[in-house]
C-alpha cells in the first residue's frame, strides 16, 4: 500500500472541522461578539468537515500517490543516466 | 491574546499529522532519487500546489498583508504582473529543458549547457542564500510569536526548526511536498473567514473603498490610491509605492519575476519531482491559479486593517503602532486573527500562520540539500560514492542546514545589520540569472565562458547601481549610497527595481559580447538544452484541458481580466 496524501488532508480537516462544529454548537452568544455575532466555528467548521471528507473519499477511489523511483519511467531514467555517468559504484 | 486548551489541541493534532506523512514516507525513501527527486513520480496537481506553497513562506502572509496596509491593492503586482506571466512561461518555455534535460537542479542544468564554473558559481551561492534565508525567516518567526503570544523565542524556533527537520529528514522531497499540499490547503481555510469577516465589519467591497479613499486622503494622495492598482503609476509622486508604470513592468514584470519563479531552484525543484515532461510543464500552470486568488486572501486583510484603523467600523480593530509612531504593518494579519477570531478558529488561525513558516522553511531546506549533496559534495568532494552514501549526505545536509537556519536566526538577534547586507548581496548575485538562462536556452551560441562573466557582471552592476543611488530619506550605508549619490529613488522598492533592471542589462549585453569572441559548443551536444535544437514535445492525443500553450494562454487572460477589474 503506498500513501496518498488526500487520506491524511482528508482526515486532518475532518478531524479539526468535527472540533469545531461541537465547539460551535456549544458556544453561547456572548462568545460571538468579536467575530460580528456569526458563529465562525460552526459555519466554518461544516465547510472544512465537508473538505476533509471529500478529500477522504476521493484518496479511497484514486491513485494520486508517490512511488518508487525505480517504478516510474522518468525516475529510472535519472538512475540510468547516474549509473552511467559513474556518479554512483 | 490569549490561547484556550482548544486551540492547542488544533496545533498539536497539526504537528501529528505533519510529523506522521514523515514516518508514513520513510520506507519509501530507498535511492537518491527517492529523497532528492521524489522518483521523479508526483501528479501534477501535488506538484502545483506545493510550487506555490514552498514559496508560501513568511514573507508572503505576513509580508503581503503588510504591504496590502502599507500600499494597498497596489500590492496585487507582485502576483498579477509580478508572479503570473512568469509562471506560464516556465510552463511552456522552459521546463522542457529543465525536465526533460534529465538534470537533477538548476545548477546541474547550467552544467549541462554551460560549464563546470557557472556551475560552481550558482551552486554555491545558492546553497548559502537558501540557509541562510531560512534562517531569517526562523527568525521573524519568532519574533512574531513572541510578541503575539508571548512565547519563548528559543522554544519557538527551535520546535518549529525540529518539526522540519524530522519530516524533511524522514521523507525527503516527498514528505516536503505532500506536507505543502497540507499546509496551503489549512492556509487556505485559515485565511479565508478572516477576510470575509473582515469585509463584513467595513460593510462589504464598497464600505472598504470609502474608507481607503480616508487613507488615500490622510497620507496626501488622491482618493483611490489604495484601491486601484493602475491608475496612480503614471508617475511615482501619485503612489504610495514610490514607482512609475515603466520602473514596475521592467523591474518586478520581468526582471525579479521571471527571474524568481523561473530559475529559483526552491520552486523548480517542485516542478522536477513531477510524473512527467507534461505533468512538470503543468506544475507552474496548476499553481498559478491559485496564486491569482492569492490577494484575496493575502493582502485583502491588510487592506481591511488599515481602513478600520482610520475609520472604525463596528467592532473597534485598530492597528497597533510602534513606539516612534508609525503602524506595526506586519502585525496586520496576526491582530486581525486575535481580534475576530472565537477559540477554536483562532486556533486554526494561528495553525495556518505556523504553517506558512514551516513550508517556506521545509522548501529551502529541500533546495539545500539537493544543491548540496548533487552539485556540491558528489561534484567536488566525493565523486563515485554508493547510491546508499549519497542519501546519507541528504540527511546529513538536511541536519546541518537546519543548524546553520538556527544559528542565522540568532546571530539576526544581535546584529540585524549583517542580514540587511547579505540579503543585499543575495539581491545583488540574484538579479542577472535570468539574462544567463534566457540566453543559455534559446540563443544557442552563448558560451560558458560568456554565462560566467555575464553573471560576474551583472552581480557587478546591480551593485554600482546600488552604490551610486539611494531612497528618498534614507542614509548612506546598507540602502546605498556608498560610491556617492548620484541619483535618488521616490522609493526602497523603486531602487531594488532599477537595480534588477541595471544587474539584468549588463549580464545580458556582457554575455552576448563575450560569446561572440569565445568558441561555441557543437550542436549535437546542446540537444535537448537549446530551444532551436531540441523537438517539440508532441501534444497528440493529450486532452485540451492538459495542453500548457492553451492553460497558459487562459491563465494569462484571467491575470489581465484581474488587472483591468481593479485597474
Amino acid at each position: 500500500m503506498r500513501l496518498d496524501i488526500r487520506l491524511p488532508i482528508g482526515l486532518m480537516f475532518g478531524i479539526l472541522g468535527g472540533l469545531l462544529v461541537i465547539v460551535g454548537l456549544l458556544s453561547s452568544g456572548s462568545a460571538l461578539q468579536h467575530s460580528l455575532g456569526i458563529n465562525v466555528n460552526l459555519w466554518w467548521g461544516i465547510v472544512m468537515f465537508v473538505f476533509g471528507a471529500l478529500m477522504f473519499i476521493f484518496g479511497r477511489r484514486g491513485n494520486a500517490t508517490a512511488r518508487l523511483a525505480e517504478e516510474s519511467r522518468e525516475g529510472g531514467k535519472v538512475e540510468a543516466m547516474e549509473h552511467e555517468q559513474g556518479l554512483e559504484k | 491574546m490569549k490561547l484556550t486548551l482548544l486551540d492547542w489541541t488544533i496545533m498539536v493534532i497539526y504537528f501529528v499529522f505533519v510529523l506522521g506523512i514523515g514516518f508514513a514516507l520513510k520506507r519509501y525513501m530507498r535511492t537518491s532519487t527517492d529523497f532528492f527527486l521524489s522518483g521523479r513520480s508526483i501528479p501534477a496537481w501535488i506538484t502545483g500546489l506545493a510550487f506555490i506553497s514552498a514559496n508560501l513562506g513568511a514573507q508572503e502572509v505576513i509580508g503581503m498583508g503588510a504591504s496590502g496596509a502599507k500600499y494597498g491593492i497596489a500590492t496585487s503586482h507582485f502576483y498579477w504582473i509580478g508572479a503570473i506571466p512568469a509562471m506560464a512561461f516556465i510552463g511552456v518555455f522552459m521546463m522542457p529543458f529543465y525536465y526533460g534535460s534529465k538534470a537533477r537542479s538548476v545548477p546541474e542544468y547550467l552544467k549541462l549547457r554551460f560549464d563546470e564554473k557557472t556551475r560552481g558559481f550558482n551552486a554555491i551561492s545558492f546553497a548559502v542564500m537558501t540557509v541562510l534565508s531560512s534562517g531569517i525567516s526562523l527568525y521573524a518567526m519568532g519574533l512574531l510569536l513572541e510578541t503575539l503570544l508571548g512565547w519563548d523565542f528559543s522554544f519557538s524556533i527551535l520546535v518549529a526548526a525540529l518539526v522540519v527537520l524530522v519530516y524533511v529528514f524522514l521523507g525527503g522531497l516527498t514528505s516536503a511536498i505532500y506536507n505543502e499540499v497540507l499546509q496551503f490547503f489549512l492556509i487556505v481555510f485559515g485565511f479565508a473567514p478572516l477576510v470575509f469577516l473582515g469585509l463584513k465589519d467595513c460593510g462589504g467591497w464598497a464600505g472598504l473603498q470609502m474608507r481607503l479613499a480616508t487613507v488615500a486622503s490622510s497620507n496626501g494622495f488622491s482618493a483611490g490610491a489604495w484601491s486601484e492598482s493602475w491608475k496612480f503609476m503614471g508617475t511615482p509622486a501619485a503612489n504610495p509605492m514610490g514607482i512609475e508604470w515603466f520602473g514596475l513592468a521592467m523591474g518586478l514584470g520581468f526582471v525579479l519575476s521571471f527571474g524568481y519563479w523561473c530559475t529559483d531552484f526552491l520552486v523548480v525543484q517542485r516542478a522536477m519531482a513531477a510524473k512527467s515532461m507534461l505533468a512538470a510543464r503543468r506544475t507552474p500552470l496548476i499553481a498559478a491559479i491559485p496564486k491569482m486568488l492569492f490577494p484575496f486572501l493575502v493582502i485583502l486583510p491588510g487592506m481591511i486593517a488599515i481602513a478600520l484603523t482610520y475609520k472604525s467600523g463596528g467592532s473597534g480593530f485598530t492597528l497597533p503602532k510602534k513606539p516612534d509612531g508609525s503602524f506595526e504593518y506586519n502585525m496586520a494579519i496576526p491582530m486581525m486573527l486575535g481580534h475576530y477570531f472565537p477559540t477554536g478558529m483562532l486556533g486554526v488561525g494561528l495553525t495556518a500562520l505556523l504553517a506558512s513558516f514551516m513550508s517556506g522553511m521545509a522548501g529551502n531546506v529541500t533546495a539545500f540539500n539537493t544543491v548540496w549533496t548533487y552539485d556540491i559534495y558528489q561534484s567536488y568532494i566525493k565523486r563515485g560514492a554508493s547510491d546508499h552514501h549519497y542519501l546519507w549526505m541528504g540527511r546529513m545536509a538536511t541536519v546541518f542546514g537546519i543548524l546553520i537556519s538556527v544559528a542565522a536566526a540568532y546571530i539576526t538577534t544581535r546584529f540585524n545589520n549583517i542580514m540587511d547586507m547579505l540579503q543585499l548581496v543575495f539581491a545583488f548575485v540574484n538579479a542577472p540569472l535570468l539574462a544567463t538562462f534566457l540566453l543559455g536556452m534559446f540563443w544557442k551560441r552563448t558560451t560558458g565562458h560568456g554565462a560566467f562573466i555575464g553573471l560576474l557582471a551583472g552581480t557587478m552592476g546591480a551593485a554600482i547601481h546600488h552604490g551610486l543611488t539611494l531612497p528618498i530619506g534614507a542614509q548612506v550605508g546598507v540602502k546605498g549610497g556608498w560610491f556617492g549619490v548620484i541619483h535618488v529613488y521616490p522609493s526602497e522598492l523603486a531602487q531594488a527595481f532599477w537595480t534588477a533592471i541595471f544587474a539584468w542589462t549588463s549580464c545580458f549585453v556582457m554575455t552576448i559580447l563575450v560569446s561572440v569572441f569565445t568558441r561555441a559548443r557543437a550542436d549535437n551536444e546542446l540537444v535537448g538544452l537549446v530551444y532551436s535544437l531540441t523537438e517539440r514535445a508532441r501534444e497528440d492525443g493529450v486532452p485540451w484541458y492538459e495542453r500548457p500553450a492553451l492553460l497558459a494562454v487562459l491563465i494569462v487572460a484571467a491575470a489581465i481580466v484581474l488587472n483591468i477589474l481593479f485597474w
